[in-house]
């Protein structure tokens, strides 16, 4: 038995620290390009905002795009309801909330990344200090991952955490996808040709992708490739098909436990049926783009139900 | 004013309680004690076992500082305690059955009429209720101060929502986890079992006619309401559910929380939300943080709240004062653990000498808690008095006044060493079926040399406390 209210505060409190780790990967992703070539840090920095779907608001703060306004605007503006600093305040209020349904270690690695990190986030950042402190997130949010893992009995508690992370998860690699593929691919006949271009590992890279990528196809930078890794692959724990067969299982083990479908389990099927594996060539044919904003929305109105067929309200 | 000290009283040596304690505390290497207090407030913090301040913006969540030197007990200290301890909480619920139906104490005379009928502590809405098994007050914390080897006084009844039992547990977690070879040499009575005494407490008194296993939820205002933790803790220590107002509804004349399968009967609500933001329908029309219509289930007789609504005149500040003949006309015996005397300003003699011997006096508002708006005439300024005083002639009926007491001391750990520190006792009593104290209880201590104040909220700390198995 479970409060609706603790089931949405268990989906976003896996939506928001799951957010703030993407949000590091980002910048992550970032800061190594521009370290590498310097001549396209700007463009890169922009393509890093858009990534994180907050173009918007960065506009509205400041004028031009450079390591420093980005990591400040990402990492610790307070203003920005997705900043690393406002995603571990959220998913600690909401894990604050639903204290009594997380284990002791749960709880604490959140609350202990809490106090570090408003620490380590609090004065201005000093570039020389940016990779430490992205490592140093990576590593708070990883212990926190690693305690939830590691300590909750697999229940409805853990499959509504487990919904908010994954649904959070395809959201983020589907618009990093979508940004740069949008960007970067001139046209189609570029699909299956191979490319020497830096921004390509950049994808992988913000999605930590860039090594496992080459144990599975080898070395080059194709397109095809790496939209297939990205979106069809099964192992791959950022892909879009990976995060669809984690939320098919909680959502099927909920209806098992409860004995009720409802229209979230309807979206599901949906939406698997177009992850199907060697579809890849397809999904080019009818286009990238559509298929991943189509993805996008599909991905919103599953959670919006979730919510809706739990009572989360 | 030489207080008593309840380890080293005068040049006498270690009092008994503490002599195994002590031989265990010479062998330490004081620089090793200190690392332990600093590790103390890191597990504190970690855990997140903080509370919020009124009207501190930053220090939004703080931690009560705990200090590691226990306070200690005897067994036969502790027996005593409890006889007295019970005698009072029987009374207590016999008197507000009394006060919500025949009132025979006020028939009698013992206590004035307008002292109930003019408190806003009185629910009339309660008048001719029975609550489930007849207990009004469930959950009681006794705060007991001490002045001599064998004197002790009950200061306040909390019989309405008593907070505080959370610290106890997590104290003596901390300390075990700190010190685990001192609790093979001391053998100390548990209190872990508290949260399963609490539940049993609670189903015991559910209401008549529940099937099986009846449903147990804590009722919270919310995660900024400064003891949440508390109730988060008890939720969790007992296997229920922590509500919200807003996740029940009333529906076929029971209380119902919403869950992800709908909406599931609540048989027990342990609320931890003040009577008038209970049920907006009877009460405050603007709270948010109630129930609509659970007051009409409870008349119902369908839902047991515990602490019963309009418990509170039971342990307001003017009702102390009549505990004495109050605990006499329900038990026919004399009290076992004594009040506090206490000068009532409503009555014109009493204000008068109270006016004239403020620096001596403590005194409270008959409705405030927590150490807000009380004044303690002998460390205040002329400027505090004069202007306590100007409150005290506009409105003496809001206020009572106490001798100031040389409350016992217990050292605690300072960058000097130890020193003495006044300290007070709050045991935790339970009501269903049979009344339950855990053995120990919160030592709330004042931090500040030669302060009274133990409140948390005036920078007081906390000690585990001992009751010793002997």
């Amino acid at each position: 038995m479970l409060l609706g209210r603790t089931a949405n505060g268990l989906y976003w409190m896996g939506r928001y620290i799951e957010r703030a780790e993407n949000m590091a990967r980002l910048v992550d992703a970032g800061l190594r390009l521009a370290l590498t070539r310097t001549e396209a840090a700007s463009d890169e920095w922009a393509s890093v905002v858009l990534s994180a779907g907050a173009k918007y608001a960065f506009d509205a703060r400041h004028p031009e795009y450079t390591a420093e306004t980005v990591g400040d605007f990402l990492l610790r503006d307070p203003g920005n309801p997705s900043s690393v600093l406002s995603c571990i305040e959220m998913g600690r209020a909401n894990a604050r909330m639903v204290r009594t349904a997380l284990t002791r270690d749960t709880w604490e690695s959140i609350n202990e990344t809490w106090m570090l990190l408003k620490k380590l986030l609090a004065p201005e950042i000093d570039q020389r200090e940016l990779p430490s402190i992205l490592d140093k997130i990576k590593r708070q949010t990883a212990l926190i991952r690693g305690a939830f893992h590691g300590t909750m009995l697999r229940n409805e508690i853990f499959d509504f955490a487990q919904l908010g992370i994954y649904v959070e998860r395809a959201d983020n690699t589907a618009r990093i996808l979508d940004v740069k593929y949008y960007v970067l691919l001139p046209s189609i006949s570029w699909v299956g040709s191979s490319l020497d271009n830096y921004q390509w590992e950049s994808i992988l890279r913000s999605v930590s992708a860039h090594r496992s990528y080459s144990w599975v196809y080898e070395g080059d930078y194709k397109p095809r490739n790496i939209a297939d890794f990205l979106i069809l692959n099964r192992r791959m724990p950022r892909s879009l098909a990976f995060c669809y067969r984690m939320i098919a299982e909680s959502l099927e083990l909920l209806a098992d436990d409860y004995g009720e479908r409802h229209t979230c389990h309807d979206t599901l099927d949906e939406i698997r049926a177009k992850l199907q594996p060697n579809t890849i060539d397809r999904i080019f044919e009818d286009g990238l783009h559509e298929y991943l904003t189509e993805f996008i929305r599909c991905n919103n109105r599953l959670g919006d139900e979730v919510a809706a067929d739990y009572r989360f309200f | 004013m030489a207080a008593f000290d309840e380890m080293r009283p005068g040049d006498a040596g270690v009092r008994q309680p503490y002599a195994g304690y002590d031989a265990w505390l010479q062998s330490q290497d004081p620089s090793r004690l200190k690392e332990k207090m600093l590790d103390a407030e890191t597990v504190f913090r970690r855990t997140g076992i903080t509370f919020a301040v009124y009207g501190e913006q930053e220090a939004a969540e703080r931690i009560i500082p705990f200090d590691i030197i226990p306070r200690i007990l005897s067994g036969s200290e502790w027996r005593r305690l409890t006889q007295g301890i019970e005698q009072r909480v029987q009374a207590l619920n016999a008197f507000l059955d009394d006060i919500y139906h025949r009132q025979e104490i006020l028939r009698s005379g013992r206590i004035p009429r307008h002292l109930i009928a003019g408190n806003d502590a009185f629910l009339p809405e309660m008048i001719g209720v029975r609550p489930p098994a007849g207990v009004y007050t469930h959950i009681i914390g006794v705060d007991i101060v001490r002045t001599g080897e064998n004197e002790f006084f009950v200061l306040e009844d909390n019989a309405r929502t008593p907070s505080g039992v959370s610290y106890m547990l997590e104290n003596r977690e901390t300390m075990m986890q700190l010190f685990p070879e001192l609790f093979q040499k001391v053998k100390v009575r548990p209190v872990e079992d508290y949260p399963q005494l609490l539940r049993q407490s609670l189903s015991a008194v559910a209401p008549k006619g529940v099937n099986g296993r009846p449903t147990v939820a804590v009722l919270t205002p919310g995660m900024y309401n400064s003891a949440y933790f508390e109730h988060a803790f008890l939720a969790d220590q007992m296997g229920v559910e922590l509500v919200e107002g807003h996740d029940l509804r009333v529906i076929d004349g029971h209380v119902a929380m919403r869950t992800t399968q709908g909406y599931k009967q609540i048989d027990v609500l342990y609320r931890r939300v003040d009577d008038a933001y209970l049920d907006p329908l009877t009460f405050r029309p603007d709270s948010t943080l109630g129930v609509p219509g659970i007051m009409d289930v409870y008349r119902a007789g369908n839902i047991t709240i515990a602490n019963a609504p309009g418990t509170g005149i039971a342990d307001d500040k003017a009702i102390y004062s009549y505990m004495p003949e109050i605990v006499e006309f329900y038990t026919g015996r004399k009290p076992l653990l004594g009040n506090i005397p206490t000068w009532r300003c409503s009555e014109p003699d009493s204000l008068k000498y109270v006016l004239e011997h403020l620096e001596e006096l403590v005194v409270k508002e008959v409705h405030g808690s927590g150490g807000y708006g009380m004044l303690v005439g002998p460390t205040a300024s002329k400027k505090e008095r004069e202007a306590f005083a100007a409150k005290l002639r506009a409105k003496p009926g809001n206020y009572i006044a106490q001798p100031t007491l040389a409350l016992s001391t217990c050292p605690i750990l300072t960058e000097a060493g130890l020193a003495p520190r006044h300290v007070d006792l709050r045991p935790f009593v339970l009501v269903s079926d049979r009344i339950r104290i855990v053995p120990g209880g919160l030592t709330r201590v004042a931090l500040k040399e030669g302060s009274l104040v133990v409140n948390s909220s005036q920078g007081g700390g906390t000690k585990d406390t001992w009751v010793l198995d002997d």
